[in-house]
């Protein structure tokens, strides 16, 4: 039951990585692509790391991943905020 | 032979066949540098392929060897890249 | 059915190291060549952790993919226009080095699938794990390499050193950046202690646990770059003199301990049993601040702007 649980989980975070990587080969402009690669990287990790810390069970294995989880969060958004801040000192539309 | 050794140690023999491709094909010191790292990528994944055995415990004293390779690589390619940039600023004067 | 799956894995691993080392290797653009690089190196650490290496795959993702594509990054910041295609070599000659690499693959693929038909041989690994009792740590790589094959290890330090001497010699540190804005200052101010934190986590884990030495001076080292990204001109590093004793200890403490042993009778570095685990980890903490202060001044690039050049000459006295 658990298992099923946790495999869904992380097929929904598969499905947001997809989403992530098809904005990042489609989308027009540097600053939409940034928008898709964030929501990749918070919602599909999140869930990966959801569904993985149910599968295993153990209490340290399930905080680790939201550690882990909260620090891919920091730096992804830092890294999208200076990228955009780069891509707008550099002139405007990329 | 298991299955995964077959197909990583072919992995790694194409890394090293890339790389080395890489290495005589480019000009310059920032692209063969960057070859010949995947030249050594190809060279520690044999290692490790060769140290994996299915189920049981693989063999550490290769894992130990590509540990080292990996840190002496590393150094080696930082001081190739300040050699190729210094080769570069007397080239320009 | 997990055997399929296994190797359904096993082959998308490979087929994407190959595509992105084909792309790294053949591509003209060399941002984006450095770039693919990175991600070969993320994806080599995966599979490190599929060939069941956990220690491998740490020192991968902070040295082979974080460092050194760090330094790659580093130096595209000076470097001249891309190559065009005037610059290629002859087509005769491209075509004869496809040829002889193939010629090269093949050869090797041959010798690679008859050893791996070869049947099992005698492996050191049974030794290490007969003798691991009496190596003072419990993780079988640290047991090797600062223990069974602390040789090697004392060279390998002592080739770090051998590259930060040429790095220093070399010429000046590149420029620093401005003072960075606000997000990059608040990340740098929660991760860098974080990151001093998982670097001693990672040292001490290192005997019972995947971790160890070297993964840990690559911890810190990324300390350092973040801090020199932030503006800190000086990567956070302690001045010359400082920076100076912390090199030539990683490899001064591990001599001076491989020589202490012998007091007691035993070889150099033959660790008495009783005390190997707290000589491995003496050791392997001069090792990290070696390694880190290595890593950091090669990412710099240089001599930092306090270094003195060389010996200055004494001036004349009347």
């Amino acid at each position: 039951m658990t298992d099923l649980l946790g495999i869904t989980l992380i097929a929904i975070g598969i499905v947001f990585f997809t989403a992530g990587s098809v904005g990042l080969l489609r989308l027009p402009d540097m600053y939409s692509r940034l928008h898709a690669l964030t929501k990749a990287d918070n919602l599909g990790l999140g869930l990966l790391a959801a569904g993985v810390a149910i599968i295993d069970g153990g209490l340290v294995t399930a905080i680790k991943l939201l550690l882990i989880w909260l620090l891919v969060l920091t730096a992804s958004a830092a890294s999208a905020h200076l990228v955009a801040q780069h891509g707008l000192r550099k002139g405007g539309d990329a | 032979m298991l299955s995964t050794q077959i197909i990583f140690g072919l992995t790694a023999v194409g890394l090293f066949a890339l790389g080395l491709r890489g290495t005589l094909l480019h000009a310059s010191a920032l692209a063969r540098i960057l070859s010949i790292n995947v030249c050594g990528a190809g060279v520690f994944l044999m290692f490790v392929t060769l140290a994996y055995s299915g189920h049981a415990d693989p063999d550490p004293v290769p894992h130990a060897l590509v540990l080292t390779g990996i840190v002496v690589a590393v150094s080696a390619t930082a001081l190739a890249l300040v050699l190729a940039r210094r080769l570069q600023e007397s080239a320009d004067e | 059915m997990s055997g399929n799956l296994a190797v359904v894995v096993d082959l998308l691993l490979a087929m994407l190291l190959l595509a992105l080392a084909w792309a790294a290797t053949t591509t003209r653009d060399m941002k984006r060549a450095v770039v693919l690089f990175i991600v070969f190196g993320l994806l080599l650490a995966l599979v490190w952790a599929r060939l069941k290496a956990p220690d491998l795959a740490l020192a991968e993702a902070a040295i082979g993919a974080g460092i050194a594509g760090v330094l790659l990054l580093a130096a595209l910041r000076r470097e001249p226009p891309a190559e065009t295609a005037a610059s290629d070599p002859p087509r005769v000659a491209v075509w004869l080095l496809n040829v002889l690499t193939l010629v090269v693959a093949v050869a090797l693929g041959w010798a690679l699938l008859h050893i791996l038909g070869g049947g099992e041989q005698a492996r050191l690994g049974e030794t290490v794990r007969a003798r691991i009792g009496d190596s003072g740590v419990s993780n079988p790589v640290t047991a090797v390499l600062l223990n069974f094959r602390a040789y090697d290890t004392l060279l390998e330090l002592a080739v770090i050193l051998t590259a930060v001497l040429g790095i220093l010699a070399l010429g000046p540190a590149a420029r620093g950046y401005r003072r960075s804005g606000p997000v990059l200052q608040l990340l740098t101010r929660w991760l860098v202690p974080l990151l001093i934190l998982m670097s001693g986590y990672l040292l001490w884990v290192g005997a019972h646990a995947p971790g160890g030495a070297f993964q840990a001076g690559a911890t810190l080292a990324a300390a350092a770059v973040l801090l020199h990204l932030a503006g800190h001109d000086r990567a956070g590093l302690p001045g010359a003199t400082v920076m100076r004793g912390l090199l030539v200890a990683g490899i001064g403490v591990f001599v001076g301990v491989g020589l202490l042993v012998t007091a007691g009778g035993m070889a150099v570095l033959q660790y008495p049993p009783a005390w190997a685990g707290a000589l491995i980890l003496l050791i392997e903490t001069a090792a990290t601040l070696m390694i880190a202060g290595a890593l950091a001044l090669a990412y710099l690039g240089g001599r930092p702007a306090d270094w003195e050049a060389g010996i200055t000459p004494r001036e004349e006295k009347d």
